[in-house]
This record gives structure tokens, C-alpha cells and sequence, in this order.
């Protein structure tokens, strides 16, 4: 439906021919830019609706009274996965868990997953790449934070978090009160509308602009091309292209709808899977901001695990996908 | 009345700071607005995402911005013979 109506819209209303370089990244750029917007509309409201109901601070109190027996580390990343991210909130999420009695590598498995598999990322590849490299790609989004939780949790790491941290983690929660008000759909409608509008708002001009250069590259790039460039054998490109997305964080919305353009002109799968899980999930404010809580040593070893994770997945996906 | 703002100074803790001292104005009631960006004094009220308005050590809500006219309504109803 989409689809005729961008042909309408194209060749009808602006009457472009239909075959050329222009008109076919023109055609591109309309019709991802309308199924995109439609999917976060919907993907950022969904997401919120869960907020709504299910805070990260019932999350905590999920994960700290229960006993899980190592499902844990699975349950933290589904619900990091669940939830919607601010870099702004990771200080007080971090110390908020630890506050909670949640060990480290639990906090962990929801810090690293929380990022990566988020309602911005779900809509983009959704839109651009269908379900199956959506699922791929939060599926292993989940497992990454779960396993890599569980391989942290084992070296002791918790000396190398900073000590006020430990100080104020003890500290009671004493002298306040959250109101406890369970609201009604219809009152928390306005709230879940606004933050996703907020959302959609701060990311808009990211996504257009990289379905613009995706267009562009759609219609004037020729099939192939970077084939004889960047083949799945070639055993630098992954960690090359993972190296690259980390400091590109702030366009994240902005890499998807690159990335989808160059998968069509050839770039393997893998790589571009691990750029973007790279670009979405390692942030250099992300890591400015952890400097507070965490040694040097301890933001090295996070890093540089989801880091080498990343690449593993590029070289995986490179060879089944 | 003591009006807090538990934020770490992100551009949303300023918006609902704006948005409080606002509402404070509109409503001439006599109320301090102050903002907490200390990380300890932010966890002692249990708040872990921010940014979250707190009313006389009354956690009121977290991890959103509010709108003037909401934060009038929750300090209206703090306030005994406002209240309908």
C-alpha cells in the first residue's frame, strides 16, 4: 500500500520517469521515510506504554527480591532490551542496581543490552531490513548482554568500581517516599504520546538525512560495487568498520539507513551488522559519563568486551548469513 | 514548601526545572525550587532514572518531564485548602 502510493506520489503527482538514477533514489527516499515514520510512531509508543507500566525502578525490584538461579543475567537483558535508554540516566541506574543488592555482572547484562536494543534501532531495522535481521539482530543483541553479564560477573570486578559508589550503594533509601499511584491507560496516554513525540522530534532530522544519503546511494551506486572493496573474507573489515561506528553515536539513526543502501551494493551482512550494533551500542558519551563510576581498567574491560563481542558476531554473521 | 529537581544536568532536567519555576510563578505560592545534581543526594530518594520532581521529600514522579500545568495540579494538592 505504501509501495503504490510512493509510485503515485513519484511517478504520478511529480511525474518522474520511472529508471533513472534521480527517480529511483527519489522513490526510495519517499518510501522509507514513510514506513520508517510510521514504524517509530508506533515502536516508540509501544515502548513507552511499557515504560509507563513498567519502570526501571520495578525492574530493580524485580531483579533484586527474587531468586533467579542464573536466569538473572537473561531476565536483566530482555528487560534492558524492554526499556527505553538515556545515557543521561546511567549513573543512577548503575548505582541504583548495586543500591538494590543486583551484582555487577547482572547490572551489566542490562547496561549493555539496554543501548543496543533499543525502540529507535527496532523501528529502523525493522523498516529497512524486515524481521528476520530485526530478530537476528536483537536476538543476539539479548544474548550478547546475557553472556557477556555471566563471563563478567566471574573476575571480581567490583574492586575496580569506584569506592564512593559502594558508599552511597549501602546508604538506606530511607527518608522518602515514591507515591504509589497506579494510573489508568487514559491518564498515562498523554505522557506515553509525549515522549515519543520527544523521541521521534530528537531523531527526525538524523533519520531523513540518512535515507536521503540512502537514496542516494540506491539510485546512483551500482549494484556491486563495494564488493570489490569489502568482501566477507576480507578478515580486516569487521573490526575496521566496528573501530569506525564508535564514535559515530550521535547518528546512529542516521547509519541504519546507510548501511541497509551499502548491504545492497554489496557490503557483507556481517560487517554491517557489527557497524551497527557498534554505532547503536558503544558510545563514547555513554563511556565519559560510566568515568564516574567505574576505574579506567573496569571501563576498558566493558568496552573492549562488548567491543570484541561485536566483532565475533560480524565474523559470525559474515559466515551463516 | 520545598520544590526539588533531582537531575544530573541533562537538557531534560533543565526543561523540567524551566517548566517547575514556572508553575511556582503562575501560582504565586511561596515555595523554593531547587535543584539537586549530586549523584548521592539523587540515589538517597531511590530515583534511578532522572530527571524526577520531589515535593517536600515527596518523590512525585521520575524519569520525565512534566508540563507547567501538571506541576501546578501536584503542588496545588499539596497545598490543604486548595485542594477541591
Amino acid at each position: 500500500m505504501i509501495k503504490s502510493f510512493t509510485d503515485w506520489l513519484v511517478y504520478g503527482l511529480a511525474g518522474l520517469s520511472a529508471g533513472t538514477h534521480f527517480s529511483d533514489a527519489v522513490h526510495f527516499f519517499v518510501y522509507d521515510t514513510i514506513k520508517i515514520g510510521l514504524l517509530l510512531v508506533l515502536i516508540t509508543f509501544i515502548m513507552g506504554a511499557v515504560n509507563s507500566y513498567f519502570p526501571v525502578e520495578k525492574v530493580r525490584k524485580f531483579l533484586s527480591s527474587r531468586q533467579l538461579y542464573g536466569g538473572q543475567y537473561l531476565l536483566a537483558s530482555v528487560f534492558g532490551a524492554a526499556t527505553p535508554f538515556c545515557s543521561c540516566s546511567s549513573i543512577p541506574l548503575f548505582i541504583g542496581f548495586l543500591q538494590g543488592g543486583i551484582p555487577l555482572g547482572v547490572t551489566f547484562s542490562y547496561l549493555i543490552t539496554s543501548p543496543l536494543v533499543n525502540e529507535v534501532a527496532l523501528a529502523l531495522f525493522i523498516g529497512l531490513f524486515g524481521w528476520k535481521v530485526t530478530l537476528i539482530y536483537a536476538g543476539s543483541g539479548i544474548l550478547l548482554g546475557t553472556m557477556l553479564g555471566l563471563v563478567l560477573s566471574q573476575f571480581g570486578l567490583e574492586r575496580y568500581v569506584e569506592s564512593w559508589v559502594w558508599d552511597v550503594a549501602r546508604q538506606q533509601t530511607g527518608r522518602s517516599v515514591l507515591l504509589v499511584k497506579n494510573p489508568r491507560f487514559i491518564e498515562r496516554l498523554p505522557g506515553i504520546l509525549r515522549e515519543a513525540g520527544a523521541i521521534i522530534r530528537r531523531i527526525g532530522l538524523y533519520v531523513l538525512l540518512g535515507v536521503a544519503i540512502g537514496g542516494a546511494i540506491h539510485g546512483y551506486v551500482p549494484t556491486g560495487y563495494f564488493q570489490q572493496y569489502l568482501t566477507a573474507s576480507n578478515p580486516l573489515a569487521v573490526p575496521v568498520s566496528v573501530i569506525v561506528a564508535i564514535p559515530m553515536y550521535a547518528n546512529a539513526s542516521a547509519a541504519i539507513p546507510i548501511m541497509e543502501a551499502l548491504v545492497t551494493k554489496g557490503i557483507p551482512m556481517g560487517t554491517a551488522l557489527a557497524f551497527m550494533m557498534a554505532v547503536v551500542g558503544l558510545s563514547l558519551p555513554e563511556a565519559m559519563i560510566l568515568k564516574k563510576v567505574m576505574r579506567l581498567q573496569l571501563l576498558g574491560i566493558f568496552f573492549g568486551a562488548v567491543g570484541g563481542s561485536i566483532i565475533l558476531l560480524g565474523y559470525f554473521f559474515n559466515v551463516i548469513l | 514548601m520545598t520544590i526539588k529537581i533531582l537531575g544530573t544536568g541533562c537538557p531534560n532536567c533543565k526543561r523540567l526545572e524551566a517548566n517547575t519555576k514556572k508553575a511556582v510563578e503562575n501560582l504565586e505560592v511561596d515555595a523554593v525550587v531547587e535543584k539537586v545534581e549530586d549523584i548521592p543526594s539523587i540515589m538517597k530518594y531511590g530515583v534511578m532514572s532522572t530527571p524526577a520532581l520531589v515535593i517536600d521529600d515527596i518523590v512525585q514522579f521520575m524519569g520525565r518531564v512534566a508540563s507547567s500545568d501538571e506541576i501546578a495540579g501536584l503542588i496545588k494538592s499539596q497545598i490543604p485548602g486548595l485542594t477541591p
